[in-house]
C-alpha cells in the first residue's frame, strides 16, 4: 500500500487548499508519513507494499508502486526525513503560508512517487509534478533576482527533461514494455548501436537534473534564491531522482552503451569535483558556497556509478552511491535549513559580514559544526562511510599488475575534493561563527527548542548512518 | 432512435432560438443562450441511444437512401458528442462574454444585437455533427458549408470593431479559396473513381478495378482535398489565416474556432483518408503528404509561438502546433484493433483533451479581456496574487497544454508519440521533441507573468457564476484524465 505514502501529501495539499490551516496540515502529513515511510522503508523485503491499478490496456500502462529493491526504500526513507525536517524549519511570509507549505508537500509526494513508481511512465511523471512547485516557488518567493532565476531553472531543467523522456521513449520502445521490472528482464535484448544513443540520452537528460558537470549552472543560484524548504527538499531528495534513474535504468539496461562513454563520463565528475570545487572555494556568500558544494558533491555518486559502469560485477559500488546519496541528501538538508536560521537572525549570510556568532549562538554553532564536519566527510558521520565505499569501489577489480585504469585515476583525482570540502566550509566556519562579534551578530538569537527539532531529527540520521551504516546496507542486500 | 435525428434536433433547435430571440426584451438576450445550452445538453442526453441501420435492419427507416450518405459508428458518435460538448461550453462562455458582445453590435446596455450569436454556434454544430457521419463527398462539402458560412458570420460578429471586420474579411477570403480547393480535389476524385461515395471508393481500390483508376490524378485530387480541410484544421501551409483571425474573433469563436472546427476538419479528413490509407495503391504517397504536413506545422506552430506577446494570438499558434502532432498521429497511419488504439483513435482521445484544456483557458481568458480591458501576457500579470485558485486553474491548463505529465494533454501527446514510434518517423519525432520543448516556454511564459511578476494597477479578475463553475469542471476534467483516461476511450468503443 504504498500509494498511501505517495498520496498523503496530495491529500493534504488538497486540504490546504481547501482552507485547513497550512503549516499543521504540512507538518502532521509529514509526521505521520515519517512513520509509515520508516516502517515500510525498514520492511521493504516482505513484498505487501506493492500497489498497482491499470490505467491504459494498451500500451500496457499501471500507476503503480512498488519496492523493486533496497534503493527505493533508502531514497523513501531519507524523502520522508527530509520532508519533515524542510515543514518543520520552514517559515512562510505572511499571507503566503498555503502556497509555501503546500508547495513543499507537493514536491515530496512528487519524489516519493518517482522513487516508489514501478512504471516508467509514472517514474518520470511523478518527477515532473515536483519540479512545477519548484520552479513556482523559487520564482515567487525566493530571494535577490529570483525571476531571472527560476526561469533559467525552468528552462534547463525542462530541456533536460525533455532530453530524458527521449530517452525512456526510445528505451520503452525497444523494451516493448512500461514495467520497470520487465525492462529490466529484456536488458540483454539491446543493440549496442541503440545503447550507445540512448545511454547518451540518458546521461545527459539524468545529468541535467543532478547538475552534472557541465550542466550545473542552475544549481547554485537556484539553491541560492530558493525559500529554505525548497533548497532542502530539492537537493537534499529531488535532485537524487537523477542518480537513482541512472542506477535504476541505465547501468542495468544499456551496460554496453554507458562503458562507451565512460571516459567522457569520468572527465565530466572530475569537472564536478574539481572545478566546482574551485568555484565553491571563491564564493563570498553561504548560500551560494552550498549550492555549489552540493553541485560538487554529485562527482562523488557518478564516480560510484562509473566504477559499477566500468566493472559490473562490483560489489561495492551501489550500495556506496546509494549510502552516499543519503548521506549528502540529509547533510545538504540540515546545511541549508541552518543557512536559513543564520539568515533570519543576523539578516545577512554574506560570509565576510559576519563573525563570532558563536558567543550569541552557540547551539546554531555547534549544530552548524556538525554539519560542516558531516559534509567534509568526517568519521563518524554518513557521508564519512557514503565516500570512503565510494572510493574503495572504485578499486574493486583492479589488477596491480596492470597498473591504473581511468576509473583509478579518476578516483585519485577526486578524493583531492575532500581537501578542497575542508578548505571551504573550514573557512565559511570560521568566517561566521568565530573571531570578534560584528554589529549583525553580538545579539542574534540562538535556536529555539522548536528549530532545534528539525536539525537534530537530521543530526539523528547521520550518526545512525555514519556509525552503523548496515541499517542501510541491509536493506540494500 | 435512427441517428439522424440528432442532427434534426440540433437544426430545429437552433432555428426555434433564431425565432424565439425576436421575442426576447433587448436586456436579456441571454436568456436566448440559456434555452440553447439546455437544449443542447437535452440532445446530448440522446446520444447514447442513436444506432445505425444494423442495429434495427427491420425498420423503415434503415432502408432509405440516406443511409448512402450517412454512416454511424463509434466515431461518429464520439465527435457527435464532441460538437455537442463543444458548443455547449461555447454558447456559455458567450453568455459570460455578452458585455464586450453588446458593445460592439448596438450601443452598451442594450443586447439588441447578441441574440444571434447563441443560435449561430448551435446551427454550426449540427453541420459538424452531419461531417461526423458524413460519407459521401458531396454531403460532406455540404455539412462543412453550414459549418464554414456560419463561422464567417461568427467571426466578423463584432460589427463595429475594425478588428474583428478585418478578421471576418480574412477568414472569408481564405475560406472561399480553401472551398475552391476542396471543391477541385473533390471533383478529381469524382473524375478517377467515377464515384463520391467513400465506402465504393474504399470497394474500388481493394478489387480488380483499382487497374482502371488513373492514379496521378486520383492523387492529385488527393493533395487538392487535403489542402482544403488543411484550411480547416490550421495545416502549414494553409495556416496564415490562423493568428489574425483568433486574434480578432470575438473570443467564443475563437474558442469555437480553435476547438470545433478543428474537430470537424479532422472527422472529415479521418474518413476521408480510410479508403486510400487501407490500399497499397495509395498509401505510401498519401502517408508521406501528411507526413511533410505534420512536420512543417509542428516546426511553424511553436517556433512562431515563441515570440508573441499576445495571450489570444498565442494561443492561435498553438492551435496550429496541436495539429501538427494530430497530424504526426495520422500520419503513422496505424489501422485501429480490438485491443489497440490506431490513429483516428489517438487523434480522438486527443482532440478530447485539447477540448478541455483549451476552452479552459478560453473560459479564463474571456474574462480577463473584459475585466483588464485587454488581452496580452502582460494582462496576466500578478494573477497569482490578486486570485490564486484562478491562477492555479490556468498554470493546471497551460501545463496540460505544455504536455506536462499527469495532465491529460499528456496523455494525448504520449499516445502520438507512442504511434509515431512504432511507425518509425524518426524525423518527424525528433521535430517534434523540439516542438514539444518550444511548447515548454512559450505556455510557461504565461505562467511566469501570472505569479512571479507584480500585479500594479491592474484589476482584479473575478469570475463570474457560469464561467466558474465551467473553469472548475475541465480543470480537474484535465487532472482526472490525466491519470485516468478510460472514460474518453470507453466513449471510443
Amino acid at each position: 500500500m504504498l500509494a498511501l505514502i505517495v498520496f498523503l501529501p496530495v491529500v493534504a495539499f488538497i486540504a490546504i487548499l481547501l482552507g485547513a490551516p497550512a503549516r499543521l496540515t504540512a507538518i502532521a502529513a509529514a509526521a505521520v508519513n515519517l512513520v509509515l515511510g520508516t516502517y515500510a522503508a525498514f520492511t521493504w523485503k516482505c513484498g505487501c507494499w506493492d500497489f498497482s491499478i491499470p490505467v491504459l490496456a494498451k500500451p500496457a500502462m499501471n500507476l503503480a508502486f512498488g519496492f523493486p529493491d533496497g534503493m527505493s526504500a533508502v531514497m523513501v526513507l531519507l524523502t520522508v526525513i527530509v520532508t519533515l525536517a524542510a515543514v518543520l524549519s520552514g517559515k512562510a511570509p505572511e499571507g503566503r503560508e498555503k502556497l509555501y507549505f503546500g508547495s513543499s508537500l507537493l514536491i515530496s509526494a512528487g519524489a516519493l512517487g518517482a522513487f516508489a513508481a514501478t512504471d516508467l511512465f509514472f517514474f518520470y511523471a511523478f518527477h515532473e509534478l515536483a519540479l512545477i512547485p519548484t520552479f513556482l516557488m523559487i520564482g515567487m518567493l525566493g530571494r535577490g533576482d529570483r525571476k531571472e532565476v527560476a526561469w533559467k531553472i525552468t528552462i534547463y531543467l525542462g530541456l533536460g527533461s525533455i532530453v530524458l523522456l527521449a530517452g525512456l521513449v526510445w528505451l520503452a520502445n525497444l523494451t516493448g514494455t512500461f514495467n520497470m521490472g520487465q525492462m529490466v528482464k529484456a536488458a540483454g535484448t539491446i543493440d549496442p548501436a541503440a545503447q550507445k544513443g540512448i545511454a547518451a540520452l540518458l546521461i545527459v537528460g539524468f545529468g541535467t537534473l543532478v547538475s552534472l558537470f557541465p550542466f550545473h549552472s542552475w544549481a547554485a543560484p537556484a539553491y541560492a534564491s530558493a525559500p529554505a524548504p525548497v533548497a532542502m527538499l530539492h537537493a537534499g531528495v529531488l535532485k537524487k531522482f537523477g542518480l537513482y534513474g541512472l542506477l535504476r535504468l541505465a547501468v542495468p539496461l544499456v551496460p554496453e552503451g554507458m562503458n562507451a562513454w565512460l571516459t567522457p563520463l569520468l572527465v565530466l565528475l572530475l569537472g564536478n569535483i574539481l572545478w566546482c570545487g574551485f568555484v565553491t572555494i571563491s564564493q563570498k556568500r553561504l548560500d551560494g558556497m552550498l549550492g555549489n558544494s552540493s553541485v560538487m558533491h554529485m562527482g562523488y555518486i557518478f564516480l560510484a556509478i562509473a566504477a559499477l559502469v566500468a566493472f559490473p560485477e562490483n560489489p561495492l559500488a551501489k550500495p556506496a552511491a546509494v549510502l552516499l546519496m543519503f548521506a549528502h541528501g540529509v547533510s545538504i538538508a540540515l546545511l541549508f535549513g541552518l543557512t536559513d536560521r543564520i539568515e533570519r537572525s543576523t539578516g545577512s549570510i554574506d560570509l565576510q559580514d559576519l563573525g563570532g556568532l558563536a558567543k550569541s549562538a552557540p547551539t546554531l554553532a555547534f549544530l552548524f559544526g556538525i554539519a560542516a564536519m558531516a559534509s567534509i566527510g568526517l568519521p563518524g558521520l554518513a557521508n564519512f562511510s557514503g565516500e570512503v565505499l565510494v572510493f574503495l569501489s572504485a578499486f574493486k577489480g583492479y589488477d596491480p599488475t596492470k597498473g591504473l585504469g581511468p576509473v583509478q585515476i579518476a578516483c585519485i583525482l577526486s578524493i583531492w575534493g575532500v581537501v578542497i570540502s575542508a578548505v571551504y566550509m573550514l573557512r565559511a566556519y570560521r568566517n561566521i561563527f568565530q573571531g570578534p562579534a560584528v554589529k549583525s551578530t553580538e545579539s542574534a538569537a540562538d535556536l529555539s527548542l522548536a528549530d532545534r527539532i528539525p536539525a537534530l531529527l537530521l543530526i539523528l540520521a547521520l550518526f545512525a548512518v555514519g556509525l552503523y551504516p548496515n541499517l542501510l546496507l541491509n536493506l540494500l542486500k | 432512435m435512427p441517428a439522424y435525428y440528432l442532427e434534426a434536433l440540433t437544426v430545429t433547435l437552433g432555428l426555434l432560438l433564431l425565432l424565439a430571440e425576436a421575442f426576447v426584451s433587448s436586456k436579456s438576450k441571454a436568456w436566448v443562450g440559456v434555452a440553447a445550452a439546455i437544449g443542447l445538453v437535452f440532445i446530448l442526453a440522446f446520444t447514447p441511444f442513436a444506432i445505425g441501420p444494423d442495429a434495427s435492419p427491420g425498420s423503415g427507416w434503415a432502408k432509405w437512401t440516406l443511409w448512402n450518405f450517412y454512416q454511424f459508428d463509434p466515431l461518429s458518435r464520439f465527435y457527435k458528442v464532441f460538437a455537442l460538448v463543444t458548443t455547449i461550453l461555447v454558447v456559455l462562455l458567450a453568455i459570460d462574454y455578452r458585455k464586450i458582445l453588446a458593445r460592439y453590435t448596438d450601443h452598451p446596455g442594450s443586447e439588441n444585437g447578441t441574440g444571434e450569436f447563441y443560435a449561430l454556434p448551435v446551427l454550426a454544430c449540427s453541420g459538424m455533427m452531419w461531417l461526423a457521419s458524413a460519407k459521401d463527398l458531396a454531403g460532406a462539402f455540404v455539412a462543412l458549408e453550414l459549418v464554414t458560412v456560419t463561422f464567417y458570420i461568427l467571426v466578423a460578429f463584432m460589427r463595429r470593431n475594425v478588428g474583428s471586420l478585418e478578421a471576418g474579411v480574412k477568414y472569408l477570403i481564405l475560406g472561399a479559396l480553401s472551398t475552391g480547393f476542396l471543391v477541385y480535389g473533390i471533383a478529381w476524385v469524382y473524375g478517377s473513381t467515377g464515384t463520391m461515395d467513400l465506402d465504393l471508393i474504399a470497394g474500388m481500390l481493394e478489387d480488380g478495378r483499382s487497374a482502371s483508376i488513373p492514379l496521378t490524378g486520383l492523387l492529385f485530387g488527393i493533395a487538392l482535398v487535403m489542402v482544403g480541410l488543411g484550411f480547416k484544421i490550421g495545416a502549414v501551409p494553409m495556416q496564415v489565416w490562423i493568428p489574425d483571425v483568433y486574434q480578432g474573433a470575438p473570443t467564443p469563436t475563437t474558442a469555437f474556432l480553435s476547438v470545433g472546427s478543428k474537430a470537424s476538419g479532422f472527422i472529415l479528413m479521418i474518413h476521408f483518408l480510410e479508403p486510400f490509407l487501407s490500399s497499397e495503391l495509395t498509401r505510401g504517397p498519401v502517408l508521406k503528404l501528411i507526413g511533410v504536413l505534420s512536420i512543417a506545422t509542428l516546426l511553424f506552430g511553436n517556433l512562431a509561438a515563441i515570440p508573441q506577446t499576445n495571450f489570444k494570438r498565442l494561443l492561435g499558434y498553438s492551435s496550429i502546433a496541436h495539429a501538427g502532432f494530430l497530424l504526426l498521429a495520422l500520419a503513422s497511419g496505424a489501422p485501429g484493433t480490438d485491443n489497440g488504439l490506431g490513429s483516428a483513435q489517438v487523434v480522438s482521445v486527443y482532440l478530447a483533451t485539447y477540448l478541455l484544456m483549451t476552452l479552459g483557458v478560453f473560459f479564463i481568458l474571456a474574462q480577463v479581456r473584459i475585466q483588464r480591458d485587454g488581452e496580452s501576457i502582460t494582462d496576466f500579470n500578478g494573477l497569482g496574487q490578486t486570485n490564486p485558485t484562478l491562477a492555479l486553474a490556468l498554470t493546471v491548463l497551460l501545463a496540460a497544454l505544455a504536455g506536462v505529465p499527469l495532465t491529460a494533454g499528456f496523455i494525448g501527446k504520449f499516445l502520438v508519440f507512442q504511434l509515431a514510434v512504432n511507425a518509425g518517423l524518426w524525423a518527424a519525432i525528433g521535430v517534434a521533441f523540439i516542438a514539444a520543448a518550444a511548447g515548454f516556454y512559450y505556455y510557461l511564459n504565461v505562467v511566469r507573468a501570472m505569479w512571479w511578476v507584480q500585479p500594479g494597477q491592474k484589476a482584479h479578475v473575478t469570475l463570474p457564476l457560469i464561467s466558474k463553475a465551467c473553469v472548475a469542471v475541465l480543470t480537474i476534467a484535465t487532472l482526472v484524465f490525466g491519470i485516468w483516461p478510460q472514460p474518453i476511450l470507453a466513449l471510443l468503443k
